[in-house]
């Protein structure tokens, strides 16, 4: 009997919310990843003047489906040289760094899976973990192409972090707050009222929109860094690098890293919506606003974003290490820091 | 200073100029097809698949000459004379050779349409045909010849009969002259030119 | 050589430990079967030797065994993606041995075919180097348009890609009756193309800034070494067989020799290499301009020939104007109707024996881009 209680005081009243609330981010993931991928082949088909895949279903909208089962078949390689309990442990590390990031992700104002204060920084802390991932894959592979790939993605995921931490920032700064509900609710009113255009204010907030519209670019940009998308892929630049830290990877595992790429995306851009893009607000104030709008709205402008750099990576050649260092550096941190002073100075104003 | 902001907004103006083709590509109609279902017309000048009219081919072997790559294979059998069938090739003109093995090796065939021009019949053709993939590369082997093996064994018997014929005529021929000779060594001493031709 | 390099480090004082790498053959940017052997520190390359001979399919002791129209398949296999400008010297040099002149109307097809060849060509070339520098898109729009280039060759020769179109005294075929509209249809196309590539991949800053001052060639170093093509007139030299050793009917028209200026970086970097290519598809499509309009409509394909070609003893040397350089061919002739020896001067080959000299002290990733630059095919470089 003491050993039944015992499990019974293990587990508490909340235990099956518990699991409802960390799977549904997982099924959600598990959906949108199919989508994305069929956005990625559509799109990237599209824009080339291709038909795209077309055999699996209805204009072959079951293509990604298709594409899981494949990788599941495939062989699961691991070279003979490779550190074994490293490499077969990477794929899970840069997997668990993207699914923590859903913790605090606010997709409904009823459903926020931790409503905690510090959800921001939160965001940016798990994010980081990926790198320990990529170094490990790439280490552990023994390959020089992986080593350099991951050598690189340490340089740039590092230097990155840096602006687009700072225009989040001025959004705390704008928001007073680093909880993303609060954030959320700050923007409510419509497109007017978003962080992209300052927030809530009068017409004399005017002045303070161009550095909000540029801090939003900034953190654009420094995402696509974050998630190795190109311009810039370059630790998985196929030209060079072959496949960069995941060169030696197959089947499922690559599979792993494939689906965190995805996941990733998808983190970066509902943060992007979340600080500056009014989260689940509707854009025309009450109009199409509540519960279930809520959803539509997160995802719907989190998807366009995902698309946004998709269309970006079939569109532009990828810079080199030194130049995207520069970029980082001498570009976009001097403008963040310009503008996050301006919005620093408007706050004190108000 | 100026240079950089110059740079700055040149990276950022040319991304948008791009942005803008790509989205525009976006719409524009498409130009792949659906390869089995529907497929870009081939014209009839293609050169693919090889093809031979074996009533056409009258056996002259310039094809195995001219080709680069040695991928045709040809043999032939003279026509006897008293052939019963009184063989005609396609054209109207006389059969003067049967050729019971022409066979194409396409795994080596380079398509570069040579044999085609030298054909004095127009036997070997190349077709629109492209799609011949197979598991095998014996299957790759392709025999032409409409000759069934028992009529090949049945016209080498008729020639191999026929050159015995022939064989036989010619030594009597040969004994005849040598008979002739000897009568007329006999009768006088020969010129060393007839001597040497005697002995090749 | 190389005042202007983008990385400057004193070897002296900083001592680390090279990797060597292993780059190829199966690698996605070595343009083929190309092995490098790349000695690196850190990300900058300090040594690399280029290793060929994957593809060696002995074209030169073939020749020897073949007779002379028998070599013309085994030309197209050399530079896969140019075989009409392949067959063109070949054709020309036995021609000049057995003193033949082949009539206007092929001479005037010769020509189309060439340049459009010429653009078709040029076209992989920018796309597979915007490919190296990361840029998918532009890659298929021009493979869009070399379609349309390969159906009209296919519509005149029956071939896509490796015709055995240029025979000695003439042609394998006549062009189909529609063949100057799509040839017309064709450089409408290409120009249409072109502008818009140059708006979403050449002048795009992302582009400009990862080729500009990559690769400097000096032109003194590009004589030196032998190269030709859009490779020596990136370097500012303006030399191109078309004007300055007319062969064929080339003096019959107007065009230039676009050559690298430096607009965006040095004389001679990997972007001028390329802007050369994208202005010769310009000054190719005005040649076709021109052809077309003067091109007599009547008229034999193929001169008279006896059956065996035999031309007399003795030897020759004809080259011409390859999209990727000089290409010639040196004929022995023994009287008999296979030649004694063909030697190709492959253009490809001798371009690539610059290429260590010129990426010494950049970056790996510029190296893979001064390769695509350079434009090899490397059927043509092992033959």
């Amino acid at each position: 009997m003491e050993t039944i209680n015992f499990v019974y005081n293990l587990i508490p009243d909340q235990f099956i919310a518990i699991i409802v609330i960390c799977t549904i981010p997982l099924i959600f993931l598990i959906v949108y990843a199919l989508l994305a991928i069929l956005g990625e082949l559509k799109i990237s088909a599209w824009i080339q003047e291709r038909l795209g895949p077309m055999r699996t279903g209805p204009w072959g909208i079951l293509q990604p489906i298709a594409e899981v089962v494949k990788l599941i078949q495939k062989e699961d390689l691991t070279p003979d040289t490779a550190n074994k309990p490293l490499f077969n442990l990477a794929p899970f590390i840069i997997f668990m760094g993207a699914y923590a990031s859903f913790a605090v992700i606010p997709f409904s104002r009823y459903f926020i899976p931790s409503d905690i204060n510090i959800g921001l920084f939160y965001i940016f802390a798990v994010g980081s973990i990926a790198v320990i991932g990529i170094v490990m894959g790439g280490w552990a592979s023994n390959n020089k192409y992986s080593l350099l790939g991951a050598m690189r993605s340490v340089a740039q995921i590092i230097s990155y972090e840096i602006p687009g931490a700072m225009a989040i920032l001025s959004v705390a700064v704008l928001a007073s707050s680093l909880n993303l509900e609060k954030i959320n609710i700050a923007q409510e009113g419509g497109i007017w009222n978003w962080f992209v255009f300052g927030g809530q204010g009068s017409w004399d907030k005017l002045w303070v929109v161009p550095f909000t519209l540029i801090l939003s670019l900034i953190y654009l940009i420094s995402s696509l860094a974050e998630t190795n998308r190109t311009p810039f892929d370059i630790p998985e630049g196929e030209s060079e690098l072959v496949a960069g830290y995941h060169t030696e990877y197959s089947g499922m595992k690559f599979a792993m890293f494939f689906f965190a790429e995805y996941a990733n995306m998808f983190v970066v851009a509902a943060v992007l919506t979340i600080t500056f893009f009014g989260g689940w607000n509707s854009p025309f104030g009450n109009f199409m606003q509540g519960p279930g709008w809520d959803v539509f709205w997160f995802v719907g402008k989190s998807f366009f974003f995902v698309i946004v750099q998709i269309w970006l990576r079939w569109t532009l050649p990828r810079l080199r290490v030194d130049q995207l260092m520069y970029v980082g550096w001498k570009v976009l941190l001097p403008f963040s820091f310009i503008c996050f002073l301006f919005i620093s100075l408007f706050r004190m104003i108000n | 200073m100026i240079e950089y902001i110059k740079n700055v907004w040149l990276g950022f103006w040319t991304v948008i100029v791009g942005m803008r083709i790509t989205l525009a590509h976006l719409f524009e109609k498409k130009v792949t097809v659906q390869y089995p279902d529907d497929r870009y017309p081939i014209p009839p000048n293609a050169r693919n698949k090889l093809y031979l009219d074996p009533t056409l081919c009258n056996g002259c072997t310039s094809c195995e000459r001219i080709c680069p790559v040695n991928c045709i294979k040809v043999e032939t059998l003279r026509v006897v004379p008293d052939d019963p069938e009184r063989p005609m090739i396609a054209d109207g003109s006389k059969r003067k050779l049967w050729v019971p093995v022409y066979d194409i090796d396409f795994a080596k065939c380079c398509f570069c349409g040579l044999c085609t021009t030298v054909c004095p019949t127009f036997a070997i053709k190349h077709t629109v045909e492209f799609e011949y993939s197979t598991y095998s590369r014996d299957e790759l082997y392709v025999r032409f010849s409409d000759m069934s093996p028992e009529k090949i064994i049945e016209k080498k018997k008729m020639l191999d009969e026929f050159q015995a014929k022939e064989k036989a005529a010619k030594a009597e021929a040969a004994r005849k002259a040598a008979e002739e000779k000897s009568k007329t060594d006999a009768k006088a001493e020969t010129s060393p030119v007839t001597e040497s031709k005697e002995s090749n | 050589m190389g005042e202007k390099k983008r990385i400057e480090l004193d070897y002296s004082k900083i001592e680390s430990d090279r990797m060597r790498l292993n780059v190829g053959p199966q690698h996605p940017s070595t343009h083929g079967v190309l092995r490098l052997e790349v000695e690196l520190d850190g990300e900058i390359v300090t040594e690399v030797v280029p290793h060929i001979g994957y593809l060696h399919r002995c074209f030169e002791k073939h020749a020897e065994k073949m007779t002379y129209p028998q070599v013309i398949p085994y030309i197209d296999r050399m530079d896969y993606v140019t075989s009409m400008n392949n067959e063109l010297p070949y054709v020309m040099a036995v021609e000049k041995m057995l003193g033949i002149k082949v009539p206007e109307k092929v001479e005037y097809i010769r020509v189309i075919m060439c340049e459009l060849n010429r653009i078709a060509s040029h076209q992989i070339a920018v796309a597979t180097f915007g490919l190296d520098a990361g840029a998918f898109t532009p890659f298929l729009y021009f493979f869009r348009d070399r379609e349309y280039i390969l159906a009209i060759f296919e519509k005149a020769s029956g071939a896509r890609l490796l015709f055995n179109y240029f025979w000695i005294g003439g042609l394998s075929a006549d062009v189909h009756p529609t063949f100057k509209e799509d040839v017309l249809a064709i450089v409408k196309q290409v120009r249409k193309t072109n502008k818009e590539i140059e708006d979403l991949l050449i002048y795009n800053k992302i582009f400009i800034e990862r080729t500009a001052n990559v690769g400097i060639l000096p032109a003194d170093v590009a004589i030196n070494y032998a190269c030709s093509g859009p490779v020596l007139r990136g370097s500012g030299v303006k030399f191109d067989l078309r004007k300055n050793e007319p062969y064929s009917i080339y003096d019959r028209f107007d065009f230039d020799i676009p050559v690298g200026m430096g607009e965006v970086g040095t004389v001679g970097d990997s972007w001028d290499r390329n802007i050369v290519r994208m202005r010769e598809m310009e000054q190719s499509c005005r040649i076709i301009e021109q052809a077309v309009a003067q091109m007599p409509d009547e008229g034999d394909v193929q001169e008279k020939l006896p059956k065996r070609i035999k031309p007399p003893k003795g030897d020759i040397y004809m080259r011409a104007e390859n999209p990727k350089g000089d290409l010639g061919f040196y004929i022995v002739s023994n009287g008999t109707d296979k030649p004694e020896r063909v030697k190709a001067r492959g253009t490809s080959f001798v371009n690539l024996s610059v290429l260590p000299e010129i990426s010494k002290g950049y970056m790996f990733a510029d190296l893979i881009l001064i390769l695509g630059s350079i434009d090899i095919v490397l059927g043509e470089v092992d033959r």
